[in-house]
């Protein structure tokens, strides 16, 4: 064993060789896969054909999330005869290959991202795939997590090891203390502001510093979670006690002395003083503000007190070509200020924000207040057992009273491959995670934001600065 | 997996950067549980209008880049969602090679997985293929793995770096799994004493 100062992400991947052979890319251990409907179905065709198991059940678990509709009616009666063969297909192949599968009809179910943490299932030092990019979130716990095509579900399901080139490491450190209205949203979408969409292609991002640790688990995850949309393979997030604060108790933790011995292991993680990285970038927190995107790709963001920028002033014809179509696409014109943006549909929800803390965050904001004439809001918790929390401290109450529709958990419109679509040439504040045209239906615009901003636009019918926000009612949950 | 070792083809240049798996292949095409049939759907937002007409300027409609084997893009090709039916959908409509500045890691992997292979040129070279496929008639690149080069008959001529074992494995068209259950001894044995390691159990 080294002795050399390691990184959070070394010490995870050296636990997790299983060989090296030479010439060839490392073959690394996977803890756990998580399974949902959309890429397994043809994996687990794969394993029939070839007369293959999944070889650790026990490290595996599925739920529906990306197609379920989020209305009670609409679970129990799929209409799209597609989706509700795909969900039965994952049925049919969990219980053919002993898959746990949280299903529509469970307590459990949710968002794969947001259940995987809530069970505690996801644990500090852990290896984790899905096939779904967002797998990043589960960095927060310092796992090394992340999203893999249909082709690798099913080399993990048969082998439970993926081949893998060691990708470089990239440490961003964000220091001081967050201003007041900014987010764990807003530190991520300043950072893939900053170093664009492909700015971390290749490596894993260890996010440090003070800013990062004095955010709750939720916000770690905010963060972790769109390492995707910087390029990054994962994001990640020394595991301290904070996080273990909050996996103790959760079913799937470690109990009595198993526990004890489990945290003194998962102390040894965090990156060793004088441990080097590939690239470093540091960021001063007091810089950051509140951030709305404004075109068709997660890097086009720009502060909530700015303007829609001028693709006139860009040199690069290419970057230029693709602002102007960015722009033309979500009909916007240049300089115009951010706050003068007018929305039709507000989304709170996703595995980037449809946790119990995103939703209390957005309440703390409406609550007292009417929802625009002219927006229709939603919430989509992530997960039963985030609703069933936002219910029992009555978030649901102030959420129904201020106009809001109160849904049930699921992907929803973050994707769109559910009946929670936008219509072609709606404008929506979204606390998703991608702005991409389409995304969240044809013709659809997207502005990503805040679980708060998305709230305080709801209300005011456009976006608006969070700072200056008149808070009405306490929130006590 | 069908091996790729030469290929000469029409080019289609789709000049534009970010090109993410949303727009390669929509998510109402996601919901299918086969592995083909996605050819029709590539870049389907695109290609035709909300009306179901065809977009008669965008490159895959457009007569002289009938046939094309290669697609040349901006920076960043592949970016976003982790669906393996981007590389289904361009695979399945005969698309074998994409040349771009640079790629998403998730479609890096999975393009492999399905005998395409992706060319990283620079940024300047990739303006010229650009150019080039936009302006000269029946412009066609030939692509060669075996000697990683990229040559056309008007004296174009770049050399790409490509990772030896992904260069062998798309040679030869070897399946992964395969691969993997090579190491079997090795993986039993990690695994026997990996289980020891409890706070890493899933459950």
């Amino acid at each position: 064993m080294s002795t050399a100062p390691q990184t959070l992400f070394e010490k995870v991947w050296q636990q997790h060789v299983v060989v090296e052979p030479q010439g060839e890319p490392t073959l690394l251990y996977i803890d756990l896969q998580l399974v949902h409907e959309v890429t397994s179905p043809q994996a687990f065709e794969g394993l029939r054909l070839a007369g293959r198991t999944v070889r650790r059940p026990d490290r595996t678990i599925a739920t529906v999330d990306h197609n379920v509709p989020t209305t009670l009616e609409g679970r129990l009666h799929i209409v799209d005869q597609i989706a509700a063969t795909q969900i039965a297909t994952l049925r049919k192949n969990c219980a053919e290959f002993g898959v746990e599968l949280y299903d529509v009809d469970s307590r459990e179910q949710g968002i794969v991202h947001v259940i995987g943490p809530e069970l505690g299932i996801t644990k500090p030092g852990m290896t984790i795939v899905c096939g779904d990019s967002h797998t990043s979130t589960h960095g927060a716990f310092g796992a090394l997590a992340f999203g893999i095509g249909t082709s690798e579900v099913e080399h993990v399901l048969a082998t439970q090891t993926l081949p893998q080139s060691k990708p470089k490491t990239f440490r961003i450190s964000v220091e001081g203390g967050l201003p007041l209205g900014v987010t764990a949203k807003d530190i991520i979408l300043a950072i893939i502001g900053k170093i664009g969409t492909d700015g971390a292609t290749g490596c894993v991002i260890e996010y440090a510093g003070s800013a990062i640790r004095s955010l709750s688990m939720e916000g770690r995850m905010t963060i972790c979670n769109m390492s995707i949309e910087a390029g990054a393979r994962a994001g990640m997030i020394a595991p301290d006690d904070t996080t273990f604060a909050y996996l103790k108790g959760r079913r799937f933790a470690p109990q009595g002395e198993a526990w004890d011995r489990a945290v003194a292991e998962w102390r040894k993680l965090p990156t060793d003083p004088g441990a080097t990285f590939d690239r470093e970038l540091v960021i001063d927190a007091a810089t950051l503000v509140p951030y709305v995107s404004w075109g068709t790709s997660p890097g086009m963001v720009a502060p909530v007190t700015s303007a829609v920028p001028d693709p006139a002033k860009v040199a690069n014809e290419l970057d230029r070509k693709s602002m102007e179509r960015a722009l033309e696409y979500m009909a916007l014109q240049p300089n115009t200020p951010l706050d003068k943006i007018s929305i039709d549909r507000v989304f709170i929800g996703s595995c980037t924000n449809g946790r119990i803390e995103d939703l209390r965050a957005a309440a703390k904001v409406i609550a007292g207040h009417k929802v625009s004439a002219h927006v229709n809001a939603m919430v989509v918790p992530g997960s039963q057992q985030v609703k069933a929390q936002a219910e029992q401290e009555g978030l649901d109450r102030i959420f129904k009273e201020a106009g809001f529709d109160w849904r049930e958990p699921g992907c929803s419109m973050c994707l769109g491959m559910n009946p929670d679509i936008l219509s072609p040439g709606e404008r929506c504040a979204s606390t998703s995670n991608r702005n991409f045209e389409g995304r969240q239906g044809r013709g659809g615009r997207t502005h990503l934001v805040s679980p708060e901003m998305a709230a305080a636009a709801a209300i005011a019918g456009h976006f608006v600065d969070i700072r200056n926000w008149e808070v009405r009612e306490e929130v006590t949950a | 997996m069908q091996p790729f070792k030469t290929l000469t083809s029409l080019v289609a240049p789709l000049d534009r950067t970010n090109v993410d798996t949303d727009q390669i292949i929509p998510k109402q095409f996601l919901k299918r549980i086969e592995r083909t049939g996605y050819g029709d759907f590539l870049f389907f937002d695109w290609r035709q209008t909300p009306e179901g007409n065809p977009v008669p300027d965008f490159v895959i409609n457009d007569p002289r880049y009938q046939g094309a084997q290669i697609v040349v893009a901006g920076k960043n090709f592949g970016c976003g969602s982790s669906r393996e039916h981007a590389a289904w959908a361009l695979s399945d409509f005969g698309f074998r090679c994409v040349i771009a500045p640079t790629f998403a890691d998730i479609f890096f992997s999975n393009a492999g997985k399905n005998g395409i292979l992706l060319v990283k040129l620079s940024e300047e070279q990739v303006a010229q293929l650009l150019h080039n496929a936009q302006t000269i008639p029946g412009y066609q690149l030939t692509v060669s793995l075996e000697d990683q080069t990229i040559t056309d008959n008007r004296g174009f001529n770049a050399t790409f770096e490509v990772d030896p074992f992904r260069r062998y494995c798309l040679l030869e068209g070897l399946d992964d799994i395969g691969l993997t259950l090579r190491h079997a001894d090795a993986l039993d044995a990690y695994e026997k004493q990996h289980d020891h390691a409890t706070w890493l159990q899933a459950k």
